[in-house]
C-alpha cells in the first residue's frame, strides 16, 4: 500500500498556502529587519504583517508575541528565563512529569541551578489533578508550567482550572501550546496564563519557527544573547521567510480550527471503529480523559514497541512512539510510565496522529494493516 | 521461486566497513534489503558521547545513501544476561572468555535473529566473512575466502538450521575488494577503521575496564617450582602464554604466563617462549555444538584453531559424552588457554566447536593451567 502518514503530532506537511507565502520571500526579500534602509524595512514589514497573525490566532497582540527557532526555545525561554528573572522572589517551579523534555529537560537544568521543581504527577487518565497542584504551591513558587495537550496521548490537562486558581497566587503561568495549536480554539486573556508556547510545524507550517507570548509586565531574562531583535528578548536575525509561513500557517489555523477538529475527529473515529471490527485486542491510553481530536495512544497487548513501529513502517503505516529514541532503542515513554507505572502497556503503546492530507478512506486501510500485523506478531501467544 | 525482490533480508548493521558493504550487496543483488542496528552496550561518558550513538548515526548516513530503511533496536538486557554475566563469570574462574563467540550464539543469532523473523525476514544477513552454502542437500559452513579474515571460528556454534536462514555477502570477498566497493559507492564508512578488541571495551585500558566490574586481588607471580619472581595485579588480567605487562626482566629468555593457582593466588611464569610447561597434547572440550546437528558417534581426524587467526592444527576428536569431546593433538600444542574456542574444520568447511576446559599432557589433567 501506499505509505500513509499517521505521525502529525511529530510534525507536518506545510500547507500549499503556506509554501506560497514563503516563497516570494526567499525569492525578492533577502534584507536583515533590522536594517536602516528599504531592503531591511521590506523584511521589517513581513516580520510585522506574520507577528500580528500569530498574535490574532491566541488572542494576543503583536508586542507579546516573540519569534523563538520553535516549541523547544520557546519552552526553554520560558522556564529558564522566568526562573532567572524571579530568582529573588523565590527559586520554587512546579511542572508536570507529562512534560515534552524541553519543558522537562529545562526544569532539570535549572534544578542544577539551585532550583527547586516540584513535577505534578498524571494518573490513568493521563491529566494532572487540580488538587495536585494546590497542594504544591508555595508562597516562593515562581512559575507553574503545565502543558496544554498532551504530546504523547492527546490528552487534554486542565488549564482554565489551573489559570483560575493562579489568579490569587503571584507564580506566573506557562502552558505549552504546542500540541493544542492547530485545533483548539486558544485565548491567552480568558486562560489566564502568562506564557504560552507554540510552533509552527505542528500546524502545517515550516519547521525552525515558534513563538513565546509574554503577557505585558512578565518579568524574563533572555537565554541568548546578542543584538535586540525580539525588543531584546531573542537575539538574532530573525529567520523572515519562515516566519511569513509561520504567519500564514496560524492564519490558517485560526480560521479552519473548527473544522480541522471535526475532520481530525472523524478519522480517530474511523481508525479505532477498524481497529475494533477486525477483533483485536487493543486498548486506548488516557480513554478515561478529555482527548484531542488528533491524537490517539494504543496499547495492543502482547506485543513490543520496537517490533510495532518496525513492521507498521514496512507496511507503510508511520507512527512513532512516545519519546524519541537514543541510539535506536526507544525508551518506555516517561508519559505512561508516569500514568500506568510498569504495567506492560509502557512497552506495547504506539501513537497515532492525524492531520492535513488524510482520508477516512486511507486511514481505515491504515487500521487494518495494523489490525493485519497485531494478529500476525500475536499468534500463539496468550 | 520468490524474485530477489520479494525476498526480504534484515542486515545487522553496526556502522562498520563491512556491514555496509554487506547491505549494499545485497540491495544491488534486488533483495529487499532492511537494515537493523543493534545496540548492546552503552558507554556514555560524562560528554554524553556514545559510540553506539556514533556507529548508528553511521548507519543512518549508509542506509540512505544504499536507499534501504533503517531502524535501531536495543538488545543491552539480554546482552548484559546471556554473554556480559558469563564474560565475568569466566574472569572470575580465572579463565580467559570469548563473549564474540558467545554473542553471535545468543544475541545476533538468536535474539536479533528472532526479531528480524518478526519483520518477515527470509533471511539475516551480516558482514561476516564466513560463507554458507548447500552441499548435498545441506547447509554447511565455510571459511571466509579471506583467509586472513575468516570468521568462522566466531560462528562456530551456529547450526545448520539457523545457517540456512543466514546470508553473509562477504564470505566471498577479500578485505581489500570490501574496502574497495565501499570507496568506488562512497559509502560514509568507506574509510572508517575496523573496530578492534572486545565490542564493549573497545579502545579502553582492558586491566581500568574489567577492575570496575571485578575486585582485583592482587599476589604473587612465581615459577612452578614456587620461586618468587615478582607480583601480580590480580589473576583476571593474565592469559596463557602471555609475554607482555610481566614486569621481568633481567637477563635470557623473556618470561610468559603458563598458568595460575586460583586457590592460592598465585601467577605462574616460566622463562622462553618455547617453555615445556607451555605445551600440552590433548583437551577437553564442554558445550560441543555441531554444525550438522549430529552428535559425534566415533572418533574423527580434523583440523583444529584453538585460538582465532591461528593456523589449522591436526586433531582426533574422540565423544566422551555429556556434550564433551576429547581432543588429541597430533603435534603437541602451545599456550592452550581454558575459556577459549576450540573449532572444528574438514578442509573449508568449518564443523563446530566448544569451549576448551581441561587441559591433559602426559595423560594429566594440567592442574596449573586452571
Amino acid at each position: 500500500m501506499k505509505p500513509i502518514y499517521l505521525d502529525h503530532a511529530a510534525t507536518s506537511p506545510m500547507h500549499p498556502d503556506v509554501i506560497q507565502a514563503m516563497i516570494p520571500v526567499m525569492e525578492g526579500t533577502f534584507g536583515n529587519p533590522s536594517s536602516v534602509h528599504a531592503f531591511g524595512r521590506e523584511a521589517r514589514h513581513i516580520v510585522d504583517v506574520a507577528r500580528d497573525k500569530v498574535a490574532a490566532s491566541i488572542g494576543a497582540t503583536d508586542k507579546q508575541i516573540i519569534f523563538t527557532s520553535g516549541g523547544t526555545e520557546a519552552d526553554n525561554m520560558a522556564l529558564i528565563g522566568v526562573a532567572n528573572a524571579c530568582r529573588e522572589q523565590g527559586k520554587h517551579i512546579i511542572t508536570t512529569a507529562i512534560e515534552h523534555h524541553a519543558t522537562l529537560h529545562a526544569a532539570n537544568y535549572l534544578e542544577s541551578q539551585g532550583f527547586e521543581v516540584t513535577y505534578l504527577p498524571a494518573d490513568e487518565s493521563g491529566a494532572i489533578k487540580l488538587a495536585d497542584l494546590q497542594t504544591a504551591l508555595r508562597p516562593d513558587t515562581v512559575l507553574v508550567s503545565v502543558m496544554m495537550i498532551n504530546n504523547e496521548t492527546g490528552v487534554m490537562q486542565p488549564i482554565q482550572a489551573i489559570g483560575d486558581l493562579l489568579q490569587s497566587h503571584p507564580a506566573y503561568f506557562h502552558t505549552d501550546a504546542v500540541q493544542a495549536y492547530g485545533t483548539e480554539e486558544i485565548d491567552v486573556n480568558a486562560l489566564g496564563v502568562d506564557l504560552l508556547s507554540v510552533s509552527a510545524h505542528k500546524i502545517n507550517g515550516p519547521k525552525g519557527i515558534g513563538a513565546l507570548y509574554l503577557a505585558d509586565g512578565v518579568r524574563i531574562k533572555p537565554i541568548t544573547y546578542g543584538g535586540e531583535q525580539e525588543r531584546k528578548r531573542r537575539a538574532g536575525t530573525e529567520n523572515v521567510a519562515s516566519i511569513a509561513g509561520f504567519g500564514k500557517a496560524a492564519e490558517l489555523a485560526m480560521q479552519k480550527r473548527t473544522e480541522r477538529k471535526a475532520a481530525y475527529q472523524l478519522l480517530q473515529d474511523t481508525f479505532i471503529s477498524e481497529l475494533t471490527i477486525a477483533g483485536i485486542d487493543f486498548s486506548i491510553n488516557g480513554e478515561s480523559g478529555q482527548r484531542s481530536a488528533g491524537i490517539v495512544n494504543i496499547s495492543f497487548p502482547g506485543t513490543n514497541v520496537e517490533s510495532l513501529l518496525m513492521n507498521f513502517d514496512l507496511s507503510g503505516v508511520t507512527v512513532s512512539s512516545g519519546s524519541a529514541c537514543t541510539a535506536g532503542s526507544v525508551d518506555p515513554s516517561h508519559v505512561l510510565k508516569t500514568m500506568y507505572g510498569d504495567d506492560e502497556r509502557v512497552t506495547n503503546s504506539i501513537r497515532f496522529s492525524f492531520g492535513y492530507g488524510n482520508t477516512a478512506e486511507s486511514v481505515a486501510e491504515a487500521a487494518q494493516t495494523v489490525a493485519v500485523i497485531i494478529k500476525r506478531l500475536t499468534k500463539g501467544k496468550e | 521461486m520468490k524474485e530477489n525482490k520479494d525476498i526480504r533480508v534484515v542486515v545487522g548493521m553496526s556502522g562498520g566497513v563491512d556491514s555496509s558493504v554487506a547491505a549494499l550487496l545485497l540491495k544491488q543483488q534486488g533483495y529487499d534489503v532492511v537494515g537493523i542496528f543493534m545496540k548492546n552496550w552503552d558507554d556514555t561518558d560524562e560528554n554524553g558521547f556514545c559510540t553506539a550513538t556514533e556507529d548508528y548515526e553511521d548507519v543512518k548516513k549508509v542506509a540512505n545513501q544504499i536507499g534501504i530503511p533503517y531502524y535501531g533496536v536495543n538488545f543491552e538486557k539480554q546482552y548484559w544476561d546471556k554473554v556480559f554475566t558469563y564474560f565475568l563469570d569466566e574472569y572470575k574462574a580465572g579463565r580467559t572468555p570469548n563473549p564474540d563467540v558467545m554473542c553471535n550464539k545468543e544475541i545476533k543469532f538468536k535474539a536479533f535473529m528472532d526479531h528480524a523473523m518478526s519483520l518477515g525476514a527470509d533471511y539475516l544477513a551480516t558482514g561476516h566473512y564466513a560463507q554458507v552454502v548447500e552441499r548435498d542437500g545441506k547447509t554447511v559452513m565455510l571459511r571466509g575466502l579471506d583467509e586472513n579474515k575468516d570468521q568462522t571460528y566466531f560462528l562456530n556454534q551456529l547450526t545448520e538450521s539457523t545457517l540456512s536462514k543466514v546470508m553473509f555477502p562477504l564470505g566471498g570477498m577479500d578485505k581489500k575488494e570490501v574496502r574497495r566497493i565501499a570507496a568506488e559507492n562512497n559509502l560514509a564508512t568507506a574509510t572508517k577503521k575496523d573496530s578492534t578488541g572486545i565490542c564493549f571495551i573497545g579502545e579502553r585500558n582492558f586491566k581500568s575496564f574489567l577492575s570496575e566490574y571485578l575486585p582485583a586481588q592482587p599476589g604473587v607471580m612465581s615459577t612452578l617450582d614456587g620461586v618468587v619472581k615478582g607480583k601480580h595485579d590480580g589473576l583476571m588480567y593474565y592469559t596463557i602464554g602471555q609475554r607482555q605487562g610481566l614486569g621481568i626482566g633481567g637477563e635470557g629468555e623473556p618470561w610468559f604466563v603458563v598458568g595460575k593457582n586460583l586457590k592460592e593466588n598465585i601467577l605462574y611464569v616460566e622463562q622462553g617462549f618455547n617453555h615445556d610447561s607451555l605445551y600440552s597434547d590433548a583437551l577437553i572440550a564442554t558445550d560441543m555444538s555441531w554444525v550438522s546437528e549430529t552428535e559425534l558417534s566415533e572418533p574423527i581426524t580434523v583440523t583444529a584453531k584453538f585460538r582465532y587467526r591461528q593456523k589449522d592444527s591436526k586433531v582426533t576428536v574422540t565423544p566422551i559424552g555429556d556434550n564433551k569431546v576429547r581432543v588429541d593433538f597430533h603435534e603437541p600444542q602451545r599456550a592452550i588457554t581454558p575459556g577459549q574456542a576450540v573449532v572444528f574444520y574438514d578442509g573449508d568447511v568449518c564443523l563446530g566447536g566448544g569451549t576448551i576446559d581441561d587441559i591433559i599432557k602426559n595423560e594429566q589433567q594440567l592442574e596449573y593451567v586452571g
